[in-house]
């Protein structure tokens, strides 16, 4: 159901040194990097599939999801997302799409959750008995009946998750992206999202793509991992295809990507 | 679901969220009675000093200055999401906005609806009418109908340089300062006719910028110093002054969709 | 004194890096020179007797204004030292071997330097080029310009002092907003930076010329341009000084009892 083959995308940085003199003579002309986000990127994942894709930070993961999105077009390469081209069809591309962003919010600050969530209705035109329906199972899943009325900014931020989870999922989408889902949270709340996600890709089949450097999410939640470092796949296959994945996962990780010299 | 109850529903939330701080509010509202009314203060000294400038009257420059101020005021309550656009690309919310299937251009004027200006339109609205105390204009349904026009007009001409403001954003975040000539340079210096800047400034803001088709000319209709019967009709010409600004803007989004937000 | 400069140094050069800022920044302040004296020309036509000021000197005063924008503007303040305020981090600021008043103090100075030094050349030098009463010529005489130097920099001083009160403000407030809004909005006015101290009516010219805010950019400006001379600008200048005494004092009691607010209640 996703398809992508050999995805490249360059980016142009500014650059720019540190100290007095090199603020003067960056008045004057500018130094530009070429940052090689993402080079010959290619992999497939199949409907109802959980799969974490990881990497060290600036390695390209956010790039990726940007162009399986719909945000970004890449320089080459291609992507096939049920059937679309996310960057030329967009609006109905993102129909079929939920993605969390884990640092950012999606909810309206000051007012009840509740209000967030009917505005949500009403940008993806979920038509109300299926809305209701959903609603009740999400409020369900993830316990979120005594907060749907309460301003956002009075939530804690393992159960702001757990509602912006549930916002993401109120248009039912076949594909889940999950930017750093637990990051912050305490022990209890990264259980329950964690707990849920399993739960939601049981029942409904929703194909989950994950990035993260929770390492414990990853076990908990995926068989098939995705190594990118530096703009490449490096790894695409399951945890036990790391070295030492059986005992100190972070360490584990810490010597393949030093391995890999990323 | 139309784009209006989606707007609507967009305005119902940002009234709620505002009702959670009412001093606050209140005072921010207060706040921006109080700025212009320094403007005011500076056309009321100078007309302590003079009786008449380039053949207008005190009252008259005051009726000048309160449906340009109107113009403005109107503009940024409702397309504030364009004028505090920078913020919007820098904090990751138009990434959010993408991955909505809805038009990007409703989704940005929801997010941001300043009720606060309010102050400023109220203050615009005394001048108004304290103008048309002090003046001597016979008002009849056509003049009616040219202010009403000229808000018309007005509101779209600010609105398509917030928009231009915005499409700006799509390639920098620096140096947007210059387009405080465009929107509160108008602003400022729409206080007198057009003309008292000379002739070149009023061509300018004739044919480039139509500056003047929503102040200086539907103006002199309405103070009889010309009766051409297609003087009111100029500000809903401006309008056509949108045009060029969408096209920017999509050009704008265009670029953003190759670039990301680096 | 020489960590002082280290930091000013420091925040110096922050503020030279937006280059494109900067260029904006003077295209914006040329148009709007240009405009305010299209405008007071117009005035100017309209009756020249009324013309408090001659029409050059009112040329030279809204080039300077433009030209020392940074140096002038009340709302150029720092919102990261309002934030910080507010969310009570400045109290890492007390853990420096450094006081609040003068590290704060320091710290204006250097935005505002820094803003206006990339601003005030290319717009002298195009106002330096401009016809007549238009443009921009030397001061009257080499006396003048010291005079008019030694005004800058109490100018500057008396308004970062000014500034420093709202900063000191906001420690004590639950609305600094609103303080802020009021506090710039009288600023603005009464400072001569919407109209020239002149321009306002007789009684009320009397008044404005002893607050604080005249002894802003209203003294040099107008030393500069020859509006003010001889003994007049000696006394517009000691009044600066007067002023920049009285509200570095205010500020500083101002500032300690804010940090030992801060330290107290934990901001």
């Amino acid at each position: 159901m996703i398809e992508v083959q050999h995805l490249c995308k360059t980016f142009y940085v500014a650059r720019r040194g540190a100290g007095f003199g090199q603020a003067l003579h960056s008045l004057f002309h500018k130094d530009y990097e070429e940052i090689r986000a993402l080079d010959d990127v290619s992999f497939s994942i199949q409907e109802g599939e959980m799969v974490g894709y990881i990497g060290p930070n600036g390695a390209g993961k956010s790039s990726t999801i940007k162009i399986l999105s719909g945000i970004l077009v890449p320089d080459g390469g291609s992507c096939i997302i049920n059937g679309r081209v996310p960057w030329q069809d967009r609006i109905s591309h993102v129909r079929e799409i939920g993605v969390v962003f884990g640092q950012r919010t999606q909810l309206w600050w000051d007012v009840p959750v509740m209000d967030s969530y009917e505005l949500l209705r009403d940008i993806y035109g979920v038509p109300e008995a299926i809305y209701q329906e959903n609603l009740e199972e999400l409020t369900d899943l993830l316990n979120l009946s005594e907060l749907l009325k309460t301003p956002v900014r009075q939530l804690s931020l393992g159960q702001r998750m757990r509602c912006e989870i549930a916002a993401s999922l109120l248009h039912n989408p076949r594909i889940l992206f999950l930017d750093e889902p637990t990051i912050g949270l305490d022990a209890v709340s990264k259980l329950a999202v964690r707990k849920f996600i399993l739960r939601r890709n049981q029942l409904h089949h929703t194909t989950v793509i994950l990035t993260t450097h929770d390492m414990q999410d990853i076990e908990a939640l995926t068989k098939r991992i995705i190594l990118i470092g530096k703009g490449k796949i490096l790894l695409d296959g399951t945890l036990d295809d790391i070295p030492g994945s059986h005992g100190n996962m972070e360490q584990a990780m810490a010597d393949l990507y030093r391995n890999y010299g990323i | 679901m139309g784009g209006l109850r989606l707007y609507k529903r967009y305005f119902l939330i940002q009234v709620k969220s505002a009702m959670q701080y009412k001093t606050s509010f209140l005072l921010t509202t207060i706040g921006q009675f109080l700025t212009s009314f320094n403007v005011f203060l500076g056309i009321y000294f100078m007309f302590q000093r003079f009786h008449a400038v380039e053949g207008f009257t005190y009252s008259e420059v005051l009726l000048c200055f309160s449906i340009t101020l109107m113009e403005f005021s109107l503009a940024e309550a409702f397309f504030r999401g364009f004028d505090t656009f920078s913020g919007i690309i820098s904090n990751g919310e138009f990434d959010r906005i993408m991955v909505r299937p809805r038009n990007e251009i409703l989704q940005v004027l929801g997010s941001r609806i300043e009720l606060t200006r309010i102050g400023r339109f109220l203050q615009a609205a005394v001048l108004f009418v304290y103008g048309i105390m002090k003046s001597h204009v016979l008002w009849s349904w056509d003049k009616a109908v040219t202010v009403l026009f000229m808000l018309i007009g007005g509101t779209a001409v600010f609105s398509g340089l917030f928009l231009i403001y915005a499409a700006i954003c799509f390639f920098t975040l620096e140096g947007l300062e210059f387009m405080n000539i465009l929107t509160d340079g108008a602003r400022e210096y729409g206080k007198y006719p057009i003309s008292i800047y000379g002739k070149r400034v009023l061509q300018f803001c004739t044919f480039v910028i139509p500056y003047a088709l929503i102040q200086y000319y539907p103006i002199c209709y309405i103070l009889e110093k010309n009766s051409s019967w297609w003087y009111p009709f100029l500000p809903l010409l401006a309008i056509l002054f949108l045009i060029p600004c969408l096209c920017l803007w999509k050009f704008g989004v265009h670029h953003y969709k190759s670039t990301g937000s680096y | 004194m020489k960590k002082y400069f280290s930091f000013f140094r420091l925040r110096f050069s922050m503020g030279l890096q937006y280059r494109a800022a900067a260029l904006a920044g003077i295209a914006t302040q040329a148009f709007w020179g240009g405009l305010e004296i299209l405008m007071f020309r117009a005035f100017y036509r309209a009756d020249p007797l009324a013309f408090p000021m001659s029409l050059e000197s009112t040329s030279a005063y809204i080039w300077l204004q433009q030209a020392f924008l940074a140096l002038f503007m009340g709302w150029v303040m720092e919102n990261e030292i309002f934030a910080s305020i507010q969310s009570g981090n400045i109290v890492y600021e007390l853990c420096r071997p450094i006081g609040l008043y003068r590290m704060l103090f320091v710290r204006s100075l250097a935005y505002r330097l820094s803003r206006a030094v990339l601003r005030c050349f290319p717009i002298l030098l195009m106002a330096a080029f401009l016809p007549s009463p238009y443009g921009i010529a030397l001061p009257p005489s080499p006396a003048a310009g010291m005079l008019f130097l030694l005004g800058m920099v109490l100018g500057l001083f008396v308004t970062v002092a000014f500034t420093m009160l709202i900063y000191s403000l906001t420690f004590f407030t639950i609305s600094p907003a609103g303080i802020r809004m009021v506090a710039l909005s009288a600023l603005e006015i009464l400072s001569g930076s919407i109209l020239p101290i002149p321009f306002f009516p007789k009684g009320l010219q009397g008044v404005l010329e002893i607050l604080p805010f005249a002894a802003m950019q209203n003294v040099p400006l107008r030393i500069y341009s020859g509006d003010i001379s001889g003994n007049e600008a000696i006394r517009a200048l000691s009044l600066q000084a007067f002023w920049l005494v009285v509200l570095v004092g205010t500020g500083v009691i101002l500032m300690s009892r804010a940090s030992k607010k801060v330290t107290l209640q934990g901001g």
